[in-house]
């Protein structure tokens, strides 16, 4: 009898989707960009724009928030930095008219590397990060108009960014993209192709890519991450869920030891008010 | 009987009190170019949402000696008008309010009962929890307040309906959150969705104005509406943009929907209370408090 009872069974639904509505991101974070800019009385942005596809999103997003024209998106190629990653930002800055400047660093960092003769490709790299900030925010004062970062969540949650280099920024209108989203929302946004499809580097040395550094793809450790922060799954859930433990484990301690790139260094707290526990208002007070 | 509701979904000025009062007189003195009877202002309208440490500073009574509340007094009438403020109390405790306004004088404040204070919210770091859930006569039948997530409790709208509220007045400064792939949020579809089931549920209108804008990262998502008692919806405001969002509501509705609804007449309140006396008095730990 029972094998005649008609069984329906649920769909499984395609749980944990990452995609995004692209139209409802696009209006709340051109919205952001626009409100969190001029609230402050500025109303132009400065950004780095190094033809990835970061940076590209960010400014894509300005250009619209603000008016093309007021944007400047600054080139700060190293000479060891690809000349394909130079041209991709050109076609950016003439794709959407955003105002433009190219600043080479080599030699403002070149004579520092000189007197470090034992310096590695890290320490470089944080300097240069270091030395493209110190452009971006004397451009600040200069043009004049708000730093806008251009790290995703992905590389925010794994720290795979310099401190006080291209973490450092007046707003981040991206910072709640995994890698994929930033990907999705690009396509949807016209960044070319090329751009979006190529494989991401930091361009620090030639052939140099993010996940041969990683060590994972971006759609591996997307997939894990919104696991663990977004739908607060445990290490454990994780792997039954199909990641390797070696994996899980890996990026669940690569997030927990990064996090002091991601708040504000610590007061030693001796009053009865201090900044940062009790001395607590938004950025936006008063505007 | 018809009442002409102008929903106001406007931004404010973070702590900037006279600022903010300033947009709601104009924001008033539209409303009265369209013939509205009253209007409704989001959650905290007259102060911002994310006050943290400026709450003790930003507080109003509203009274008629208040440079705040007086103005807002006077235009009250010609119009019926309900605002969102941060009230101190005697004894200095700080609540997030919400006053009814009608012909100069202040019909019902209520003081927000559940504070938030989980993911983003902080609210009870900084204000005392209302301790009370009532309806009041209005000049258009009687209404009940509630403030955001008071309204994601189902007890404080069932409280309200049983007390003979008719029309629920939700507000809110409701940060957006949890992008997908639907054209609107999850935190606005789930407000959207139990919105209309209060509609439904109580066979009652429902008035609900959230705020747009943006604190630092946070973004407000306005979509104000109104649902009747048939669980319709009557209106839906634009998202992420400031808008008076005006709405006729036909009093009558009530007659027909509950002639063929009659869920209030069939409502075993007695029961209610009988289980809710033996379910708190039980001691039973995993039976909420």
């Amino acid at each position: 009898m029972t094998n005649k009872i008609p069984v329906f069974q649920a769909q499984k639904s395609s749980q944990h989707d990452m995609s995004i509505n692209t139209e409802l991101a696009r209006k709340i974070l051109t919205g952001f960009l626009h409100s969190e800019v001029t609230r402050t009385g500025f109303t132009k942005a400065v950004l780095g724009l190094s033809g990835g596809i970061d940076s590209a999103l960010s400014c894509y997003l300005a250009a619209e928030a603000l008016g093309a024209e007021n944007v400047l998106a600054v080139r700060m190629p190293y000479k060891a930095s690809s000349p394909e990653s130079l041209s991709h930002a050109q076609w950016i800055i003439d794709d959407l008219g955003v105002q433009s400047l190219t600043i080479e660093i080599t030699d403002m960092v070149d004579p520092l590397f000189a007197k470090m003769p034992e310096i590695n490709n890290m320490r470089k790299g944080n300097i240069m990060a270091r030395q493209r900030m110190i452009i971006l925010y004397d451009q600040s004062a200069a043009f004049p108009g708000l730093v806008i970062g251009t790290s995703n969540k992905t590389e925010i949650l794994l720290g795979y960014s310099t401190l006080f280099g291209d973490s450092a920024c007046a707003l981040n209108p991206i910072g709640d993209l995994y890698k994929c989203q930033v990907r999705q929302l690009s396509r949807a946004l016209g960044v070319p192709s090329e751009i979006v499809d190529k494989a991401p580097s930091a361009d620090l040395w030639a052939g140099q890519t993010d996940e041969a550094d990683l060590g994972y793809t971006y759609d591996q450790v997307d997939r894990l991450l919104y696991l663990l922060v977004d739908e607060r799954y445990t290490p454990q859930e994780c792997i039954e869920a199909g990641f390797t433990a070696d994996f899980v484990h890996s990026v669940v301690e690569r997030v927990r030891r990064n996090h002091f790139k991601r708040i504000l260094p610590p007061i030693a707290k001796l009053s009865n008010r201090t900044i940062g526990y009790d001395y607590l208002y938004l950025r936006d007070w008063g505007t | 009987m018809k009442c002409t509701i102008a929903l106001a979904q406007i931004n404010t000025k973070l702590g900037c009190v006279e600022d903010n009062l300033e947009k709601h007189i104009e924001y008033i003195k539209a409303a009265q170019t369209q013939n509205a009877d009253l209007i409704v202002f989001p959650e905290l309208s007259l102060t911002g949402y994310a006050l943290q440490d400026l709450t003790s500073t930003v507080s109003h009574r509203p009274t008629a000696d208040d440079p705040i509340f007086r103005p807002l007094l006077e235009a009250s009438q010609k119009m019926d008008i309900m605002v969102g403020f941060v009230d101190e109390d005697v004894r200095n405790r700080f609540y997030v309010a919400a006053a009814y306004l009608s012909h100069g004088e202040v019909l019902h404040v209520h003081h927000k009962v559940y504070l938030p204070t989980y993911s983003l919210f902080d609210e009870s770091r900084f204000f005392a929890w209302g301790d009370g859930v009532q309806a009041f006569d209005t000049p258009f039948g009687r209404m009940g307040m509630l403030i955001c997530e008071d309204f994601w409790h189902a007890s404080p709208p069932y409280l309200l309906w049983l007390d003979g509220a008719d029309i629920l007045l939700l507000h809110s400064a409701s940060p957006g959150r949890g992008l997908g792939q639907q054209p609107e949020l999850e935190s606005a579809h789930w407000v959207d969705h139990i919105n209309r089931a209060y509609a439904s549920l109580f066979t009652n209108f429902v008035i609900h104005t959230n705020r747009v804008g943006y604190e630092d990262g946070l973004n407000f998502w306005g979509g104000a509406s109104a649902y009747d008692p048939n669980g319709q919806r009557l209106v839906l405001g634009p998202r992420h943009e400031e808008a008076l969002v005006m709405v006729e509501i036909d009093l009558n509705q009530l007659h027909r929907t509950r002639a063929r609804l009659p869920m209030l007449r069939d409502e075993r309140t007695s029961l209610v209370q009988r289980e809710m006396n033996r379910i708190l008095g039980s001691g039973d730990k995993n039976s909420g408090r």
